[in-house]
C-alpha cells in the first residue's frame, strides 16, 4: 500500500509527512519528523508519555494514526518554550526537582498544560486526577504536583 | 579525613544542568536516536514457558526480502559455568536460549531488517520445534520431589549433605549468631509467621533500547540507556568473545532503571545484528517485553520468629527465606537474609536462605534488591510483638534499634548510623499525633541498606576562564549530576553555575562500576572531591612557583589561592579564574583526576509512618498521609534526597497495595501491561512528607551516605501494619489489593 501524505501543522508550524496507513501519530512524530521529546512508555496508551494535544484536546499518541493529523492542531513537548523563555510549567519543574529520570517530564508537561489551559485554578486533587493518565515511576508524584500547583499559581499572577 | 565546619553551595537547591534539556524534549533517551540507513531489529521470543528446542529453521525468514541479518545461539560462543559475578554460561543462554527455553518471552533469535515491520515479519516466519515440558511456576513446585527440573547440571551450592541429584534448589545459605534455642526460651513472647510476596516489576517508564554501529574494521559502537555503560561493554565483549577495545559504550540518557537496568538483553543482539549486516541496527524493547523477558524482582516465602521479653528486649529471631531466581540462579535472598534484622541489637540470630529457580524470567536487582519482602516480614512480626506487649511500636523499634557500637547482624560493628534519630523524627512529628477516625490505621516500619562501594574514575577540567567541566562515568537517573557538580564547587570555591557535569563514555573517562547500590554521590563524589582536590594543589603549586615561595606558603579558598605565611605581606591572592586564564604560562592545562575503589560506605536507615483508611465495602486501601524519615548522612542537593524517599515509599506502596505478576497454569504472563500491572498513580496518593535526618557518614570528607535504595524498604510492612491497625486483620500476603482485602474482611463476618 502506498505512503499517505498528510499535511498537518504540529507547534504552530506547518508540517507534511508521509505516512503507512497503521502507523500510529506518535512513530511519525519520532521517526518521521524526528521529535522525540514525545516519549513512548507502552504504545497501549496507558502511561501518558506520548501526549500531544490534537486540536486542542490531550491526547496518547500512540492511539492515534497518523494519518488522522491531516488538517489538524498538533501540540508536541518541543512547542512549550518561546525563544528563549521556558513555559512556566518548565521553569518550575524544574524548580521543584519534579524530575528525576525526565522520561515522564514531556508527557506530564502536555497534560498539564492542558488542564490549566481549561482550569486555570485547579486544587491538589483535580491536579492528581488530572494527571492520573500519566504514569512517573522515580518521583512518588509530590513535587510534580507541586510544580504544577505553583505553575497556575504563576500563570494567574499571584505573588509567590 | 576532616569534615568542613560549613558548606557553601552543598545542600543548596540549584536547578539540575540537565533540567533545560529534559522539560523541553531536546534529551536523548535510548530510543531517540536513529541513523540514515538504519536497521530494526526485533526478537523472536519464545510462547512457551518450558520448552525444549528440538530445531530453528530460519530460511524462510532470510527470504523476505529487506531482511539483513538473523542471529540465534549458534551466532554465540559457549561460555564456561561457574563465573562470579556474572555466570556467562547461564547469560548467554538469557540472550539467545540454547537446548530449552526457560520462560515465556526468552529469546530464540534477533532479525535485523529495513523496517519495524518486515523484522516483525521475518520473526513470524521463523520456524521452531519445541517439545513442551511441564513449567515450575512457583516455590512450592520448584522444590516437590518430582518437580520437573530446570538444569540437569544445577546442584544446590551450600547444602548439607552434599546433594546428588539435579534439583531446582540452587544455594542454601546459614547465617548463624548465639545459642539460638536458649535465648527464644529466654523470651516472654515469641511470635511466629509465615509471608509470601509475588514477582513485581521496577516499572521504570522507558523501555530498553539501542543502536549499535560497526564499521568494516571491526568497532562497534552501542547507545544504549543503561545504568552500567562499562557493564554492558563487558558483558557483550565476554558474549561476543572480542577485545574490550573494540566495543564503545555510550550512555544516553536514562529513563529509570531501579536496578533494572544493569544487565544485558538486546544489546549483544543489537552488536551481533550490526556486525553481520554491517549497518546501524536500533532495537526498542515493547512494554509486553519488558515485562515478559527483563528481570523482575523475585517472589518470595518467608517464615519469620521472634521473641522478646517482657520490657522489650529482643532475644531471638529466625527465618527461612526462599526467593525465586526466575530461568536462572541468582535472587538476591543473601542480601535479604542479611537486611532484614539489620535495624535491631539482636544476641541470637538464625537465618536460611534459598535460592530457587522457576520458569519466569531470570529476576534482576529492584531497588534494595532482596531487602524489601524480608523486611515486609521481620517488621509485620516486630509490630505484632510490641502490641502484644502492649508497647508503642516506635518505642519498641526505639529499644532495640542499632547505634553506633551495635554489631549488626550481617557482621561489622556500626559506626554512627541514624535509625534512632529517624525514629524519634516520627515519634515527635505532628503526623504521629494526629487522631484517626473509624477504618483508618497508622503503621510504621524501619528499613535498613548497605549501600554500595566499588569503582569510580572522575576528571575535572578547568577551563580557560576558570569554568569547569565535572566528567564522571555513572550514568545519572535522579539528579546525580547536580549533586557532583555542587561537591566540585565547594572544592573548587567557584559558583556551582560556573560548573558543567557530564556523563561521558566508555573511552572518555576510566573505569566506572555502573550505577547502582546508592553510590553514585557517594562514591563517585568522593571521586570528585579528590579530583577537585587534586586540582587546588595544582594551582597550590603554581601560585608557590609563581611567589617563588613554599608551597605551604599557599592556601586556597574561596576559588583563589591565597598568601600564607612571608609570601602573605607581598602577595596578592590569584583567582582560579586567573591561573586558569594564564594556564599556558604557569604549566599547562589544568586537569584534576582520581580513581578509586570506595570503602567505607555507609548503610542508611529509615522509618515510615503512613495512615491508611480501609474501605470495608470494596477492600480498598487508601493511603491518607505518608512521613518518610531517612538518614542521608548529608544532603548534597536537598530536593533530590528528598525525592529519592518520595520515589521508593511510592513504589513500596505499589508493591504492597496492587502490583503483582499474574500467570496462567502454563506459565504465560497475564498482565504485561500497565493497564493490568497496576503501579500507583497521582490520583492514589497524597504528597509525602520526607524528614531528611543527618548523621555523618564517618567514612565520608562530606558525611554522605547512599539514599536511594533504603526508601522502598520499610513501605510493605508500613502499609501492612497500617492495614492491621485499620482492621484487626495481619495480611500475610502481598499484594493487599481490594478483592484480598475485601474477602479477608468477609471472613472476619463470618
Ligand atoms: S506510550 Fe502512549 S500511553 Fe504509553
Ligand atoms: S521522573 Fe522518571 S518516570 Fe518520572
Amino acid at each position: 500500500m502506498p505512503k499517505l501524505h498528510i499535511r498537518t501543522e504540529i507547534n504552530g508550524e506547518p508540517a507534511e509527512f508521509l505516512a503507512e496507513p497503521h502507523q500510529t501519530l506518535l512513530d511519525a512524530l519520532r521517526n518521521e519528523l524526528g521529535l522525540t521529546g514525545t516519549k513512548e512508555g507502552c504504545g497501549t496508551g496507558d502511561c501518558g508519555a506520548c501526549s500531544v494535544t490534537f486540536d486542542g484536546q490531550l491526547v496518547c499518541s500512540c492511539l492515534v494514526l497518523a494519518a488522522e493529523a491531516e488538517g489538524a492542531r498538533i501540540g508536541t513537548v518541543e512547542g512549550l518554550a518561546s525563544g528563549e523563555a521556558l513555559h512556566p510549567l518548565q521553569q518550575k519543574f524544574l524548580e521543584h526537582a519534579a524530575l528525576q529520570c525526565g522520561v515522564c517530564t514531556p508527557g506530564f508537561l502536555v497534560a498539564a498544560k492542558a488542564l490549566l489551559d481549561r482550569n486555570p485554578d485547579p486544587d491538589e486533587r483535580t491536579v492528581r486526577y488530572a494527571l492520573a493518565g500519566n504514569l512517573c515511576r522515580c518521583t512518588g508524584y509530590d513535587k510534580i504536583i507541586r510544580a504544577v500547583l505553583d505553575a497556575a499559581a504563576e500563570l494567574r499572577g499571584e505573588p509567590a | 579525613m576532616t569534615q568542613p565546619r560549613s558548606f557553601r553551595y552543598v545542600g543548596t537547591r540549584p536547578i539540575r544542568q540537565d533540567g533545560a534539556e529534559k522539560v523541553t524534549g531536546r534529551a536523548n533517551f535510548g530510543a531517540d536516536l536513529s541513523f540514515p540507513g538504519m536497521l530494526w531489529g526485533r526478537v523472536l521470543r519464545s510462547p512457551h514457558a518450558h520448552a525444549k528446542v528440538v530445531s530453528i529453521d530460519t530460511s524462510a525468514a532470510s527470504e523476505i526480502p529487506g531482511v539483513k541479518a538473523i542471529v540465534t545461539s549458534a551466532d554465540l560462543p559457549e561460555q564456561r559455568p561457574g563465573g562470579d559475578p556474572t555466570d556467562m554460561y547461564d547469560l548467554t543462554r538469557n540472550i539467545l536460549a540454547r537446548e530449552k527455553v526457560l520462560y515465556e518471552g526468552h529469546p530464540i533469535a534477533a532479525v535485523a531488517a529495513t523496517s519495524r515491520e518486515i523484522a516483525d515479519r521475518a520473526v513470524a516466519a521463523i520456524q521452531v520445534e519445541y517439545e513442551l515440558l511441564e513449567p515450575v511456576l512457583d516455590l512450592d513446585r520448584a522444590i516437590a520431589p518430582d518437580a520437573p527440573i530446570l538444569h540437569a547440571e544445577l546442584r544446590c551450592a551450600g547444602s548439607d549433605p552434599k546433594p546428588e541429584g539435579p534439583t531446582n534448589v540452587a544455594s542454601r545459605i546459614l547465617i548463624e549468631r548465639g545459642d539460638v534455642e536458649r535465648a527464644f526460651a529466654d523470651a516472654d513472647v515469641v511470635i511466629e509467621r509465615e509471608f509470601t510476596t509475588p514477582t513485581v516489576h521496577q516499572g521504570y517508564i522507558e523501555p530498553f533500547a539501542c543502536v549499535a554501529r560497526t564499521t568494516e574494521d571491526g568497532q562497534s559502537t552501542l547507545w544504549c540507556c543503561t545504568q552500567g555503560p562499562f557493564t554492558v561493554r563487558s558483558l557483550c565483549a565476554a558474549l561476543l568473545r572480542i577485545e574490550t577495545s573494540k566495543i564503545k559504550v555510550i550512555p544516553s540518557e536514562i529513563g529509570g532503571g531501579f536496578g533494572g537496568k544493569t544487565t544485558v538483553y538486546q544489546e549483544p543482539l543489537a552488536l551481533l545484528l550490526s556486525r553481520k549486516s554491517g549497518r546501524a541496527v536500533k532495537m526498542v524493547m515493547t512494554r509486553q517485553e519488558v515485562f515478559r523477558a527483563t528481570g523482575p524482582a523475585s517472589a518470595s516465602r518467608i517464615r519469620v520468629k521472634l521473641g522478646a521479653k517482657r520490657d522489650g528486649t529482643l532475644t531471638a529471631a529466625e527465618a527461612s527465606l526462599a526467593y525465586e531466581a526466575g530461568a536462572f540462579k541468582g535472587s538476591p535472598v543473601v542480601a535479604g537474609a542479611m537486611a532484614m534484622f539489620a535495624m535491631y541489637d539482636l544476641p541470637s540470630v538464625r537465618i536460611e536462605g534459598f535460592d530457587v529457580v522457576t520458569n519466569k524470567p531470570k529476576v534482576n536487582a529492584y531497588r534494595a534488591p532482596g531487602a524489601p519482602m524480608a523486611t515486609f516480614a521481620s517488621e509485620s512480626v516486630v509490630d505484632e510483638l510490641a502490641a502484644s506487649l502492649e508497647m508503642d511500636p516506635i518505642e519498641f523499634r526505639l529499644k532495640n534499634a542499632v547505634r553506633q557500637g551495635s554489631v549488626a547482624v550481617y557482621g561489622p560493628k556500626l559506626k554512627a548510623v541514624g535509625l534512632v534519630e529517624c525514629l524519634e523524627a516520627l515519634r515527635d512529628s505532628e503526623h504521629y499525633r494526629t487522631p484517626l477516625s473509624e477504618n483508618q490505621g497508622r503503621g510504621i516500619a524501619c528499613g535498613f541498606w548497605f549501600n554500595g562501594n566499588m569503582q569510580s574514575s572522575a576528571q575535572i577540567h578547568v577551563n580557560e576562564d576558570g569554568t569547569a567541566t565535572v566528567v564522571s562515568g555513572c550514568p545519572d537517573i535522579g539528579g546525580s549530576r547536580a549533586s557532583l557538580a555542587l561537591m566540585a564547587a565547594e572544592e573548587l570555591g567557584i559558583p556551582v553555575e560556573q560548573i558543567r557535569p557530564i556523563v561521558a563514555d566508555t573511552e572518555t573517562i576510566g573505569y566506572n562500576d555502573g550505577t547502582g547500590g546508592s553510590r553514585v554521590t557517594y562514591a563517585t563524589g568522593t571521586a570528585v572531591i579528590e579530583a577537585a582536590r587534586d586540582i587546588v594543589l595544582q594551582l597550590r603549586q603554581r601560585a608557590a612557583a609563581f611567589w617563588d615561595t613554599q608551597l605551604e606558603n599557599v592556601g586556597y579558598e574561596d576559588g583563589k589561592a591565597i598568601p600564607l605565611g612571608d609570601a602573605a605581606e607581598n602577595q596578592q591572592p590569584l583567582p582560579l579564574s586567573t591561573l586558569a586564564r594564564r594556564a599556558a604560562r604557569m604549566g599547562g592545562p589544568i586537569v584534576g583526576r582520581s580513581t578509586w575503589t570506595a570503602r567505607g560506605n555507609g548503610p542508611s536507615f529509615a522509618a515510615h509512618l503512613v495512615d491508611v483508611e480501609v474501605d470495608p465495602e470494596t477492600g480498598r486501601v487508601e493511603v491518607l498521609r505518608y512521613t518518610a524519615a531517612q538518614d542521608a548522612g548529608k544532603a548534597i542537593h536537598p530536593s533530590y534526597v528528598e525525592g529519592q524517599y518520595q520515589g521508593g515509599a511510592v513504589q513500596g506502596i505499589g508493591w504492597a497495595l496492587n502490583e503483582a505478576y499474574f500467570y496462567d497454569a502454563e506459565g504465560h504472563l497475564q498482565n504485561a501491561s500497565f493497564l493490568d500491572y497496576r503501579m500507583p498513580v497521582a490520583s492514589d496518593l497524597p504528597m509525602i512528607d520526607t524528614i531528611v535526618v543527618e548523621v555523618p557518614n564517618p567514612n565520608h570528607p562530606y558525611g554522605v551516605r547512599g539514599v536511594g535504595e533504603t526508601s522502598i524498604v520499610p513501605p510493605l510492612a508500613a502499609v501492612a501494619n497500617a492495614v492491621q491497625a485499620a482492621t484487626g486483620i495481619r495480611f500475610v500476603d502481598l499484594p493487599m489489593s481490594p478483592p484480598a482485602v475485601l474477602a479477608a474482611i468477609d471472613r472476619t463476618r463470618g
